[in-house]
């Protein structure tokens, strides 16, 4: 159907060389800049993302507040003005075991882990260390962090006084596997415990204040008796975890929240980041839009004369308006693959370059087909507007002028 | 009823920078009439108005005042396409600089009308325009660029493209104007013979007097005005 804009668009493409060179160049560069950028960009957010959620549920119920109502008058009145938030107590969430089976009962829920936690004293010989005790059902614990896969020493076995602890706390207490320590959480009941276990999560934090033990021990030492303090869910798309936990919360009438919640200045901080990338993004493919507008427009001056030939011969002014859309769009695509090369080969090079400092790649890149199509597809239309301009100079160009002999 | 005269011009007039302080009328009132086959010089001193006429006649520019009929169809009224596909259909053209596209080889170039309807030109039509580049001596260098063949070969392919779609009428601007004697010689011929095998109508724009005597007839053109008009 256009074949003869197609022709001519090529033959012109060929004829100019330079030209053409010059600005398959320029669009290539900047298809490379946004494919890398953004394999780079995911990557590092999905690592981000990867590495908050590695540790985390996706969803955590837990008791709702004691919340300190303020006394009403029948008038409805408030007789006290000001209301002191009482210090919380560890309380149990409501009737769990039930909880448990209706949220097991939601199509998006994949994991459920009731889980009694709370503070307590590591104490190893003379060394001492607040913890954070982590009661779990070991075999639902373990589908929402994968704890076993982080061990570093000894094997994973958490049952009635076997218990794993993180690799910074077992250095701060001098404690290897095999050891035993002694757990007090302050309610007047204490035990000792065996270190079966010794994970590294990777966040300095937990591996430096946890302690996981069956959910009986638990709930013995911090005085929950049969009870839990939260319910940790995971959901089968992560991103819809903030959606899922409002159904919960409204259907159930719990306390639920999405570490979207939970991690919110992460999450702004990533909004952000992708703000920014994408405003580099619009930038680069402007800066080339105007390089292709500009070598385009000099391209239409200097080919006047075959312009002018070209409506000579019954050439109209739509065609000749196609064959300059079409150089554009030509440009843009052959641009985009050779861009889509160089940013693969740079993705390739970062990705050694990763491996050879740390032994792994430094982080999983995001690339995908979708990505190189997206970014053939945008070079393609940014090259077609960017010839918009001058193409229509070029099919008003008035053929008389044009012909004008010299 | 007779045929109509390819071309009918009536009071054709034409200013330049209208509207602005330079504005200047080039062509005042042309009355003309082309039969179809004629074979008609169009001669007159350098800035009298001949290219800006052939430029009229080919629908390239568009008059200030009066009617031009082709074929017998006022083209006033056209719009740009319409007047394009006419062009195209109709009309065939040969400028003085042979501007061809350098971008494409001789047969190419010949078959550019045929392709600006939009479709691959056909295995007849590519025959018959190997046949015409044959007839002027050019088979052999079909496949050239135009960079690579003389500049009395460039006309030649020029004029087999003005033809190669059948035109009714040829518009020719100083054809030889870029030539040698003996070029433009040759090329002349090659404009009569070809003109005697197909019987288009054809307009020559010439400043040679002993090539303008070759034609049928010698329209003059001075000051924008024809000043004589005659038939041998
Ligand atoms: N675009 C234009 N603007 C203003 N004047 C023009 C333009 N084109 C041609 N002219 C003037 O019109 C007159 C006729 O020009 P032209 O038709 O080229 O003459 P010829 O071909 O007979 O030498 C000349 O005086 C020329 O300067
Ligand atoms: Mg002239």
């Amino acid at each position: 159907m256009l074949w003869f804009e197609w022709t001519l668009a090529t033959r012109l493409l060929r004829e100019g060389r330079a030209q053409s060179l010059l600005i398959v160049t320029g669009i290539a560069v900047g298809v490379a800049v946004i494919v890398f950028l953004t394999a780079l960009i995911g990557g590092l957010q999905a690592q981000i993302i990867e590495r908050t959620l590695g540790t985390q549920s996706h969803i955590r119920i837990r008791a709702p507040d004691e919340v300190a109502r303020p006394l009403r008058a029948g008038t409805g009145q408030h007789l006290l003005s000001r209301v002191d938030q009482r210090a919380q107590r560890l309380r149990s969430v409501d009737q769990w075991q039930s909880l448990v089976a209706a949220l097991a009962g939601f199509a998006e829920v994949t994991a459920v882990s009731p889980l009694a936690s709370g503070p307590a004293l590591a104490r190893r010989g003379s060394a001492s260390r607040s913890v954070a005790l982590m009661g779990i059902e070991p075999a639902q614990y373990t589908r929402i962090v994968p704890v076993p896969r982080h061990l570093v020493a000894g094997r994973w076995q958490v049952a009635g006084n076997d218990i794993a602890i993180g690799a910074q706390l077992a250095a701060e207490l001098g404690a290897v596997v095999g050891d035993r320590i002694r757990l007090d959480a302050g309610t007047g009941r204490a035990d000792v415990f065996t270190i079966t276990g010794i994970f590294e999560l990777g966040t300095r934090e937990l591996d430096a204040r946890f302690v996981y033990l069956a959910l009986r021990p638990a709930q013995a030492l911090l005085d929950l008796p049969g009870g839990v303090s939260s319910i940790d869910l995971r959901v089968r798309d992560y991103l819809q975890a903030e959606a899922v936990a409002r159904r919960i919360a409204a259907r159930l009438g719990v306390t639920a929240e999405s570490w979207m919640t939970i991690n919110r200045n992460i999450l702004d901080a990533l909004a952000a980041q992708t703000l920014s990338s994408n405003l580099i993004r619009v930038f680069v493919a402007l800066a080339a839009a105007f390089g292709i507008a500009s070598v385009l427009a000099v391209s239409v001056v200097q080919r006047g004369r075959e312009i002018g030939i070209l409506r000579a011969v019954g050439t109209q002014r739509a065609q000749v308006l196609r064959i300059f859309l079409l150089q554009g769009a030509i440009v843009g695509l052959i641009g985009a693959a050779l861009g889509s090369l160089i940013g693969g080969a740079l993705l390739l090079g970062w990705d050694a370059l990763g491996l050879a400092r740390s032994g792994r790649g430094a982080f999983e890149l995001q690339v995908t087909p979708a990505l190189f199509l997206a970014a053939a597809a945008l070079a393609t239309v940014v090259g077609m507007l960017a010839a918009v301009v001058p193409a229509r100079r070029a099919a008003r160009l008035d053929p008389v002028e044009a012909l004008r002999n010299v | 009823m007779s045929e109509p005269p390819v071309l009918e011009l009536r009071g054709l007039r034409k200013r330049y920078a209208v509207g602005t302080p330079g504005e200047v009328e080039v062509l005042h009132g042309i009355d003309l009439r082309l039969g179809r086959h004629e074979f008609a010089a169009l001669i007159g001193p350098s800035g009298s108005g001949k290219s800006t006429l052939l430029n009229l006649i080919g629908l390239l520019d568009t008059p200030c005042a009066g009617e031009l009929c082709l074929l017998g169809e006022p083209t006033r009224a056209l719009d740009d396409g319409r007047r394009t596909s006419l062009r195209g259909r109709s009309i065939g053209f040969v400028f003085q600089f042979h501007h061809l596209l350098p971008a494409f080889t001789a047969l190419e170039n010949v078959l550019l009308p045929a392709m600006a309807r939009g479709r691959r030109p056909t295995m007849v039509q590519r025959q018959e325009a190997l046949a015409l580049l044959e007839a002027v001596g050019l088979g052999p260098l079909a496949d050239r660029k135009p960079y690579e063949l003389s500049g009395g070969q460039q006309q030649r392919v020029a004029i087999v493209r003005a033809l190669a779609g059948r035109p009714d009428l040829v518009l020719a601007d100083e054809p030889t104007g870029n030539l040698d004697t003996q070029a433009a010689d040759a090329v002349f011929a090659l404009l009569r013979r070809l003109h005697q095998e197909r019987g288009f109508a054809l307009l020559v724009v010439t400043h040679d007097p002993r090539l303008a005597g070759r034609c049928d007839r010698i329209v003059e053109l001075v000051d924008g005005r024809i000043r004589s008009d005659a038939s041998r």
